[in-house]
């Protein structure tokens, strides 16, 4: 118990109780190992199964290299990449007109408290599904494609972006409105010269944001039978055409890395 | 004064713009007044300075009138209006007729002085002139007559953020003077200025009020300075107005009253 | 007084006028404006959309959530709970072993314990490769390796966050204060001792606030992975909308909507007290 003495007697100090074992760190680590054995076993992981699997991935990198360029599966490629590109332009769009009102309702600074709550509760639900199960549930409702495709991500973006509008609305300094509001200004004049000024600049970071994840994510929900780029990696897949799929991959990878430095020009415009 | 004359709705301008203000009570929280029972009539000329201790409903009163606060019973009559009663449309309206000078300027600090002077026209204004900055050029024209007036037309371009203290209080002021008011409200508008800003600024105020003949109705922590510029002055303590008097007649034993102890006059 | 020589006055003696921008500016706006209104116009027109599907839509799913009432709890026992606790060991052990992957990795790209530029961005290449390819991508990958089951979705979850946890954890490592590292290193410690005894009680807060919030990221990504054979609740979900039982389904939902509440509550208030 020397460990949690005030301070060790100076006649028994040694190197040591400098640094006093620390008994919660090391009866944690035991708990953690214990967990991860305990929940291997849970999930059948065992070394045997884990080394086949190296087996086969060899075989697996092997089949990916050099990635596939022919002309036909180019055109595929281009073909699903543009595709996701309108999925992404379109589902910003619409979830950026949703989300602009949504989020002024969500907001308590502005809005009365049961607007808010309706609004808040609405944004949690857009949250709170993954954007694979939301595209599910539209591949089922209005079939395969990309306007299921196009609806999954303008749920996701409205969950996103409404609540990052609502937040910035509810950081934003109220004095300005104040003092709008004494000078006898209707709600929109206020919402125009006192609200817009002080989050606008934000707002177009969120924008770029959303277009940026959307082009991410629209890889996603091809997966389900949401159309775009994520369908026809879907089908590689399934034919094992795994050269082909490092060539999307590669693709997915590069053009999500230039529309990050798109959005930060973008947000330079605008401030 | 006499706080039951009666309102003569079609009197001369003056008569109009005479402020009413009848038992007005506020209450943040039940059971716990900030006024009680306020009764003042405050004519339709000359600056009105409301001194007293921090916390005793000065800027509560100021904002009742305007109704950025909600009183919680009471009569304030202006222009012949119970403004206490008045809702949306008809409140934005009556709000179009009374400027107000803030503590902390209030302006919108991503926008031009020049875009902060017109928000003071917003009240006349259809939103998409605001949204597009279509202001009409008469307006536009005033803006910058009025800039001329608090001397910063050489500023009309910069953002407010980039202005000194003093100079956003002017533009605060030509904002309030854009919506030609018939009455101004001023809310501690010296009280984040340094001593010779805030000369000036009470300056400003008293004089184009003076020119427009608008009554003011100053709410100031500075006893010197409500002295130097006011034409009476109301003294508040406990939610309750225990001075109402010509500057003169402010004496010592007022200001124990208002203020409580007497070590800080020496 | 004159007209201050900023604002464009047409005449001596006319009113001064203003205008919100430059005139280059504007041009700057308007183009700006006008290429995205034809991206957007290009979208439509280019998308194959049957405008008949998107008229039909709001009914088509509104038809589908009436089929999912009333939920079919007695399903849950059975099937949905073993589901629900594969998926939460799958979340938890993808998170353990991604930060032991993440640990070196951003000990690597942290330029105040890597002193070399190249292993610097070797460490930032595989962040950034890591994270920028989708869980979902990752357990095709796996599932093709190992099969369908846990293991390829528990690695999939793995590799994924390695990114995002080691780019935080790199950054946490940054802005730890130099003064008692180099007060241990002047006493004579080795460099495991540094690292434990200097950094990590600096680091530890972060280090911690961002497993727990990758945590809460990853039982969402992780509920949706067994739809491409990645184990978990996905899978049920998968098998009863495979077989049109929209009751079982509805029961999935809203078991993911319970959890993902439940872990968001969760780590917010753990977090809320680390820091």
């Amino acid at each position: 118990m020397s460990e949690f003495a005030p301070a060790p007697t100076p006649t028994r100090t040694t190197r040591r109780d400098a640094f006093p074992p620390n008994w919660p760190f090391r009866i944690g680590l035991l708990l953690l190992a214990l967990y991860v054995v305990y929940a291997s076993s849970i999930l059948d992981l065992t070394w045997p199964r884990f080394l086949l699997g190296l087996e086969h991935g060899q075989r697996f990198l092997g089949r990916m290299f050099p990635p596939n360029v022919a002309p036909d599966k180019l055109k595929l490629l281009y073909d699903g990449m543009l595709e996701s590109l309108q999925i992404a332009i379109l589902a910003s769009v619409a979830g950026t007109l949703i989300s602009l009102p949504l989020g002024f309702a969500s907001a308590r600074n502005l809005s009365p408290a049961p607007l808010a709550w309706a609004a808040r509760l609405i944004i949690v639900i857009c949250r709170t599904f993954h954007p694979v199960i939301v595209a599910i549930l539209f591949v089922k409702a209005v079939g395969f494609g990309a306007l299921a495709g196009v609806l999954a991500l303008t749920v996701a973006s409205v969950g996103f972006i409404s609540k990052l509008i609502g937040e910035s609305i509810e950081e934003m300094s109220m004095k300005p409105v104040e003092a709008l509001r004494a000078t006898g200004a209707s709600f929109l004049s206020v919402v125009v010269m006192a609200v817009m000024p002080q989050v606008l600049p934000r707002f177009i970071g969120f924008i770029a944001y959303e277009l940026d994840s959307n082009l991410r994510n629209s890889a996603l929900v091809g997966i389900v039978g949401g159309g775009g780029i994520g369908a026809t990696l879907f089908t590689a897949f399934q034919r094992f055409d795994y050269d082909f799929v490092l060539t999307i991959v590669l693709t997915v990878i590069v053009l999500v890395m230039i529309g990050e430095i798109i959005s930060g020009a973008m947000r330079k415009l605008f401030q | 004064m006499d706080a039951s004359a009666p309102i003569k709705s079609s009197a001369a301008e003056d008569g109009a713009r005479t402020l009413h203000i009848r038992h007005l009570f506020k209450e943040y929280r039940a059971g716990q007044p900030v006024l009680r029972d306020v009764s003042l009539t405050i004519e339709g000329r000359g600056l009105t300075a409301i001194i007293g201790p921090s916390g005793t409903g000065k800027s509560t009163l100021v904002r009742c009138i305007n109704r950025l606060v909600d009183p919680t019973s009471g009569e304030i009559i202006f222009r012949g209006q119970n403004l206490a009663g008045l809702r949306g449309r008809e409140l934005r309206h009556a709000r179009r007729r009374i400027g107000m000078v803030f503590q902390e300027y209030n302006l919108v600090e991503r926008l031009t002085v020049i875009e902060n002077v017109l928000c003071g026209r917003l009240g006349y204004l259809p939103v998409w002139r605001a949204w597009l900055r279509r202001f009409p050029p008469a307006d536009i024209a005033r803006a910058f007559d009025l800039l001329d007036a608090v001397g910063l037309s050489a500023h009309a371009t910069q953002r407010a953020d980039q202005l000194s203290g003093g100079q956003r209080q002017r533009v605060g002021i030509a904002r309030a003077l854009m919506q030609e008011p018939d009455l101004l409200l001023a809310d501690e508008p010296t009280s984040s200025l340094d001593p010779k800003t805030s000369v000036e600024i009470m300056e400003l105020i008293a004089r184009r009020a003076g020119e427009r003949d608008i009554p003011v109705i100053v709410n100031i922590h500075n006893v010197d300075l409500a002295k130097r510029y006011a034409d009476r002055i109301i003294g508040m303590a406990r939610g309750t107005v225990v001075f109402d008097g010509p500057p003169q007649a402010l004496e010592h034993s007022h200001l124990i009253d208002i203020y409580g102890g007497e070590g800080w006059l020496e | 007084m004159s007209a201050p020589a900023l604002i464009d006055a047409p005449a001596a003696d006319g009113p001064r006028r203003w205008h919100r921008f430059s005139v280059l500016e504007r041009i700057g706006r308007s183009t700006f404006y006008l290429l995205a209104l034809l991206a957007i116009v290009w979208s439509f027109r280019t998308i194959e959309i049957i405008p008949e599907f998107l008229v039909d839509a709001p009914t088509q799913t509104a038809d589908l959530f009436a089929r999912m009432w009333p939920i079919d709890w007695k399903w849950y026992p059975k099937v949905v709970h073993p589901a629900l606790v594969e998926t939460l060991h799958i979340a938890t052990l993808g998170t353990i072993l991604a930060i032991a992957m993440a640990v070196p990795t951003a000990l690597l790209v942290a330029r105040n314990i890597t002193g070399s530029i190249v292993l610097n961005n070797i460490g930032r290449f595989i962040l950034v490769a890591t994270r920028s390819v989708h869980a979902m991508v990752w357990a095709l990958f796996f599932v093709a390796v190992f099969g369908p089951g846990a293991l390829a979705g528990m690695l999939a979850i793995a590799v994924h966050s390695v990114g995002f946890t080691g780019k935080f954890l790199a950054e946490a490592i940054e802005e730890a204060r130099p003064g008692p590292i180099e007060a241990l290193r002047a006493a004579g410690a080795p460099p495991l001792s540094i690292l434990i005894k200097g950094y990590w009680p600096q680091v530890k807060p972060a280090f911690l606030s961002i497993a727990v919030f990758r945590w809460d990221i990853n039982v969402r990504e992780s509920a949706v992975l067994g739809l491409v054979g990645g184990g978990g609740i996905g899978m049920a979900l998968d098998s009863a909308m495979s077989n049109l039982y929209w009751d079982q389904v509805g029961l999935v939902l809203l078991v993911i909507f319970g959890v993902v509440v439940v872990t968001e509550t969760l780590t917010t208030w753990v977090r809320s007290r680390i820091i």
